[in-house]
């Protein structure tokens, strides 16, 4: 009997589980599946909680829903991973030993890493809708907000979602609008990268979209640190922009336990082959979703794919042959603009977003790098596919790597 | 693709003069890059961020960001913007001919 421990029962974590327990013999294979928390969260529904289109409800279910029958999951901290023993030890003292181990521990946000963010002032005039608490905070602190400057700030890349804070700023165009106050509110974005847009042609298309709704964008704001008493955000250049609520989304990183393995880098995310997940150390460990330093979006398609190509690989690296189903970095990414439009982008490793349109059989096309109506609606769909379909591994038809089909090249 | 002369040798840039093919790069080049972002000299405190974002690239495949800088290297990030005033992410990159800090769109 080999033995398969999967860590973390997350978007990457269950999609494996679901996956391979249907194409490996429960007769040869026990799988196993370790994680803390026993609430499985719609992590892309966070953006809207705190805009009232989703309630908490909407969001989570129990992981428990989506354990196949023949996966046994244990519910506990994990203390350790020992790679060289082959051996996982829980917090509960009890020993996990693995002939192959998954790594989908994923990444959290940190907002104590940066001075000034996590003291008296979180969960008041400093918010983050990088967490179910935190975006259910800001949804109650937001219906009754009078109004002023609103700062969103990205700490470090990378992040879970690097489109969530753009898409966070023009729903709230759209939300304020509604409200009636949209003209006493302003909204800036202080990004560390160079612009909110930093590809060419997606800065060609979209890069209007942001003036059209008042979002001013502060580039290259590396903060330094929050002043909650003063409300300002200070940059290692020392620049100071001036906030009345702050929403931070704050640094990333990989669960604690992948650094104290020595598994991880200094952000505790784990070096892996970025075409086929496997660990760069370790022969019988791959790591998939979040948690791997893959340079991939994190982001939910980004797992669904990859999980889609590391089945196939997996059953050949097993038997010991060679994996040849290698990952693009495919992102497929529904982009909220708000006023019930929204933007698809389809890119992967090596090619930038491009305009076109986005084949899907029966319900598609979706226009590519444009906004419109049906991209939003493919946005709210998602939450069903994701809950019904790619949990429980059910495969979707989209190609796991990228494809040119509908792109305009020129 | 642009390309420009810059220490006598021809490369890829892209449209902001970020070099798009790291294996064009030579030191010469990097000491032209910095003299244009507005510094006279690299002295051995900026070749060694120089010298640890090129091997860092070379494994990852990307430029580094802040962090794997000060993790890589020791040098504090206050410092790094003292040795690369205003943006060292971006400035060393150029310098470095690891191209732009992109984010997904």
């Amino acid at each position: 009997m080999k033995k398969l421990v999967i860590l973390g029962a997350g978007t990457a974590g269950t999609m494996v589980a679901s996956r391979l327990s249907r194409i490996l013999d429960s007769k040869d294979w026990l799988i196993t599946m370790v994680d803390q928390d026993p609430v499985h969260y719609y992590q892309p529904g966070f953006l809207f909680m705190p805009f009232g289109v989703y309630e908490k409800k909407d969001v989570i279910k129990p992981k428990e829903e989506f354990i196949p029958a023949n996966v046994r999951l244990v519910m506990s901290k994990i203390e350790l991973i020992e790679p060289e023993h082959n051996l996982v030890r829980l917090a509960d003292g009890n020993l996990l030993p693995y002939d192959f181990l998954v790594i989908a521990t994923g990444a959290d946000i940190h907002p104590e890493e940066t001075p000034g963010l996590a003291e008296h002032e979180w969960g008041r005039s400093i918010h983050t809708f990088y967490s179910f608490e935190g975006a259910a905070k800001l949804a109650d602190h937001l219906r009754t907000w009078q109004g002023g400057r609103l700062v969103v700030n990205v700490v470090e890349n990378p992040i879970k979602c690097p489109v969530a804070p753009l898409e966070f700023l023009m729903l709230a165009d759209w939300y304020f609008t509604q409200r009636g106050m949209r003209d006493r509110v302003e909204l800036i974005y202080a990004t560390p990268l160079p612009g909110a847009f930093t590809k060419p042609i997606a800065a060609k298309m979209l890069g209007e979209m942001l003036e059209e709704k008042r979002i001013r964008v502060e580039p290259e704001f590396m903060i330094e640190r929050a002043d909650p008493d003063a409300k300002k955000i200070i940059s290692y250049d020392e620049r100071e922009v001036e906030y009345d609520l702050l929403v931070s989304v704050p640094l990333n990183k990989g669960a604690d336990v992948v650094g104290r393995s020595g598994l991880g880098d200094e952000l505790n995310f784990s070096p892996v082959n970025k075409h086929t997940f496997l660990s760069d150390k370790f022969d019988n460990i791959f790591v998939l979703g979040d948690a791997s330093n893959a340079p991939a979006s994190k982001a939910g398609s980004v797992a669904h794919f990859a999980v889609d190509l590391f089945s196939e690989n997996f059953l050949r690296h097993v038997e010991g042959k060679e994996m040849h189903a290698l990952f693009d970095g495919h992102a497929n990414c529904f982009v909220e603009s708000g006023f019930g439009k929204g933007v698809l982008i389809d890119f992967n490793y090596t090619q930038e977003p491009l305009p076109g349109r986005y084949p899907v059989p029966v319900i598609g096309p979706f226009s590519l790098l444009q906004e419109s109506r049906i991209n939003h609606l493919g946005k709210l769909a998602f939450r069903w596919m994701y809950w019904n379909l790619l949990l429980r591994g059910h495969k979707v038809p989209l190609p796991a790597n990228m494809s040119m089909a509908g792109k305009w090249k020129n | 693709m642009a390309t420009r002369v810059i220490a006598g040798k021809t490369v890829q840039v892209n449209d902001e003069g970020f070099m798009t093919d790291p294996s064009e790069w030579t030191k010469e080049i990097a000491v032209e890059y910095a003299k244009e972002e507005g510094i006279a000299e690299l002295t051995a405190d900026h070749w060694k961020i120089i010298e640890f974002c090129r091997q860092s690239a070379a494994t990852s495949g990307k430029a580094p960001t802040l962090r794997t800088i000060t993790a890589g290297t020791g040098v504090s990030t206050k410092e790094l913007f003292t040795l690369f005033p205003k943006g060292p992410a971006k400035k060393v990159a150029k310098i470095s001919g690891l191209g732009k800090p992109e984010g997904c769109v």
